[in-house]
């Protein structure tokens, strides 16, 4: 049984991928954002979105006025050439003064902790540290005080390594969802030569084509076939991973299902193993979706703490969440994992 | 062109094979011109026809053979049952190690090894990022899939210039790129099996199961919990730029045609022998382009634009 005295308050952390989102996230309860500036440093490098060093003050005091924290992503892994551009940015977010930095390049791990001794850092989903030795190995050398886990652990697994983490766990709670190891997939440079590890961008937009064909709407990704629509078929966006393939002579969804991950169901357990953060995707999407799904989880989070026993998530939480949700359908993911 | 100079490694085998075939094949390994070979499951830890006690038998017996022997670790640590097998292949101290996540570095630092290899998934994209696990006991490295020819370059001497040793780098030149990693498993998922349940199809799959796109191109192979590049990766042709930049040129077990492309690899470090060219197989992370793209070695890089 949970012991109340005991119970560690997760943290609602919400994307902010402008300004307008950041507001959003703010007004309805988020505890902290985490966002980017505008360019490859951060794993969400999309045309419109982010923030440069004007924008990132004002949404720094915002955030601060509402007691809201600030978590800055910078957690592509920068090459050689490109080293002074990332050291700058470490040095830049540091100097607005961000609440923590979100990394995973060892290299700017340690730049990060020798110039800015006082600043706070976390392990970003994209160093794939998957078990408390790894974290271990980060805190020891780097000193994070959190980690993000990949979305590939079960609950059970998630439980192992925050009882024995050094670092306080933070964990995916909603949104898109990737099936594989973050920071372990080249699929998207394979296709296109962009990649989440090295520009910030999967599938990116510029390599989309759309074609109306005799045989259905087709999709593709630098002249990769990702997927056809039959007329009636909703059509989503060709991420590689999510496209439908043929596989012994079958042709199906080989990779990913188009869901999305949702584990409101998951909350009072999520609470009781004691994540520290429940962190929601979503930087690409809107205000609108930032607003509803920070509200839903406010009240969602407030409701598991208030009575653990007696949470079940509301039916209007459900189809709010629904209504924003990329994809028909929702998994828990690997947390519950039924393919297991 | 003339002699090259290069210890050449065997990479792990990526694939499930029974128990007979993975020794029948090292038989024939120890046989064959490589100078180390790197051991052990790294992919998915069902996959238990052989277990730790075999690997290090079977170690013994290609070092009784004359060949350097590394034993390497799995790419994903999801339970402590795992980290126990890690613990075991780190406190073994007759090889060398292969680390391919975080836990297993943090372990062999901790152990005070400075005999390991830090693999292609540890994410290395910069000298800084090599310095430190250089400093944490590596004495070897191997590229991630997408650094380019140039991007490795350009890290080499960076890393030369923070003047903190030295440190070896070792360069896959023919083998499918391992392109991601997942806890779900593809292989089970394809025959409608649980992951727990998946009654060990990749046996039956000695290459992993192609996947195509609907309008029939080869694209990805999935090989349980791993997807790899339906191309080879080669540099097979480019073995002048490779040993530039590498003291070691590794290549992947594949069902088909190892001991061939071995033999050509000996023969053109002992004999300046080039070996072919293969138009079947993609070079692009080496110029920075889309990795499943092909350059033919006439092409300057002027000229394939």
């Amino acid at each position: 049984m949970m012991n109340s005295s005991r119970v560690r308050r997760p943290e609602l952390v919400c994307p902010a991928g402008n300004p307008a989102m950041l507001k959003a996230a703010v007004e309805h309860g988020a505890d902290a954002v985490y966002l980017g500036f505008k360019d490859a440093t951060n794993a969400r490098n999309f045309n419109g979105l982010n923030f440069d060093e004007r924008s990132l003050a004002q949404a720094i005091e915002l955030a601060h006025a509402h007691g809201c924290r600030v978590f800055l992503a910078l957690n592509t892994y920068p090459q050689a050439e490109g080293w002074a551009h990332w050291t700058a940015a470490v040095d830049r977010a540091a100097a607005l003064g961000v609440d923590a930095l979100i990394l995973a390049d060892l290299g700017l791990l340690a730049h990060a902790r020798e110039r800015h001794p006082e600043l706070r850092i976390h392990l970003s989903v994209q160093g794939s540290a998957t078990n408390h030795e790894a974290l271990a190995f980060y805190h020891e050398r780097y000193g994070i005080e959190r980690a993000v886990l990949p979305r590939v652990l079960s609950l059970e697994q998630v439980a192992q390594v925050v009882r024995q983490s050094p670092v306080a766990v933070e964990v995916f709670g909603f949104g898109g969802l990737c099936v594989m190891v973050e920071g372990r997939c080249a699929l998207s440079a394979y296709a296109t030569g962009q990649s989440p590890n090295c520009h910030g961008a999967c599938s990116p937009a510029k390599f989309v084509r759309w074609d109306e064909t005799p045989q259905g709407l087709e999709a593709r990704l630098n002249g990769f076939l990702i997927d056809r629509y039959a007329p009636e078929e909703p059509a989503g966006y060709p991420t590689l991973c999510k496209g439908r393939f043929a596989v012994g002579g079958h042709t199906y969804y080989a990779i990913e299902e188009p869901t999305s991950l949702n584990t409101l169901e998951l909350l009072p357990r999520l609470i009781e193993i004691g994540v520290a953060a429940i962190k929601i995707e979503g930087r690409q999407r809107s205000a609108a979706y930032v607003a509803q799904v920070t509200r839903v989880w406010r009240e969602a989070i407030d409701a598991a703490l208030a009575a653990p026993q007696d949470f079940s998530p509301h039916p209007q939480w459900l189809a709010a969440l629904d209504r924003v949700s990329e994809g028909a359908s929702h998994t828990l993911g690997a947390y519950s994992r039924p393919w297991k | 062109m003339n002699p090259l100079s290069f210890e050449l490694v065997l990479a792990p085998i990526p694939y499930f094979w029974p128990r007979g075939r993975v020794l029948s094949f090292y038989e024939a390994i120890a046989e064959a011109p490589v100078d180390a070979v790197v051991l052990g499951e790294t992919v998915c830890a069902r996959r238990a026809e052989l277990r730790l006690p075999d690997w290090i038998a079977l170690g013994r017996d290609l070092a009784a053979a004359g060949k350097r022997v590394v034993l390497a670790g799995y790419a994903l640590i999801e339970s402590e049952s795992h980290l126990k097998w890690v613990r075991r292949l780190v406190e073994q101290d007759e090889f060398a190690v292969e680390a391919n996540e975080m836990g297993t570095v943090r372990l062999l630092a901790a152990a005070g090894r400075r005999d390991w290899i830090a693999g292609a998934s540890l994410n290395v994209y910069n000298p800084h990022a090599l310095a430190q696990l250089h400093e944490a006991g590596a004495r070897r490295w191997l590229p991630p899939p997408e650094l380019s020819r140039a991007a490795l370059a350009h890290l080499l001497e960076g890393f030369t210039a923070l003047e903190q040793g030295t440190i070896e780098t070792e360069l896959p030149v023919w083998g499918p790129l391992a392109l991601a990693h997942s806890a779900r498993c593809f292989t089970a998922r394809h025959y409608r099996l649980q992951k727990d349940a998946c009654e060990f199809r990749c046996l039956a799959h000695p290459a992993g199961l192609p996947l195509a796109t609907r309008e029939g191109a080869d694209f990805l192979v999935l090989n349980g919990v791993q997807v790899l590049s339906a191309r080879p990766w080669s540099l097979i042709d480019r073995l002048d730029e490779a040993t530039a930049l590498a003291q070691a040129l590794r290549l992947v077990p594949a069902p088909e045609g190892t001991l061939e492309r071995i033999a050509a690899l000996d023969r053109a470090r002992r004999l300046g022998e080039m070996p072919a060219p293969e138009p079947e197989s993609c070079n692009g992370f080496w110029y920075g382009e889309s990795g499943f793209a092909y350059r033919a070695p006439s092409s300057s890089p002027l000229a394939a634009r």
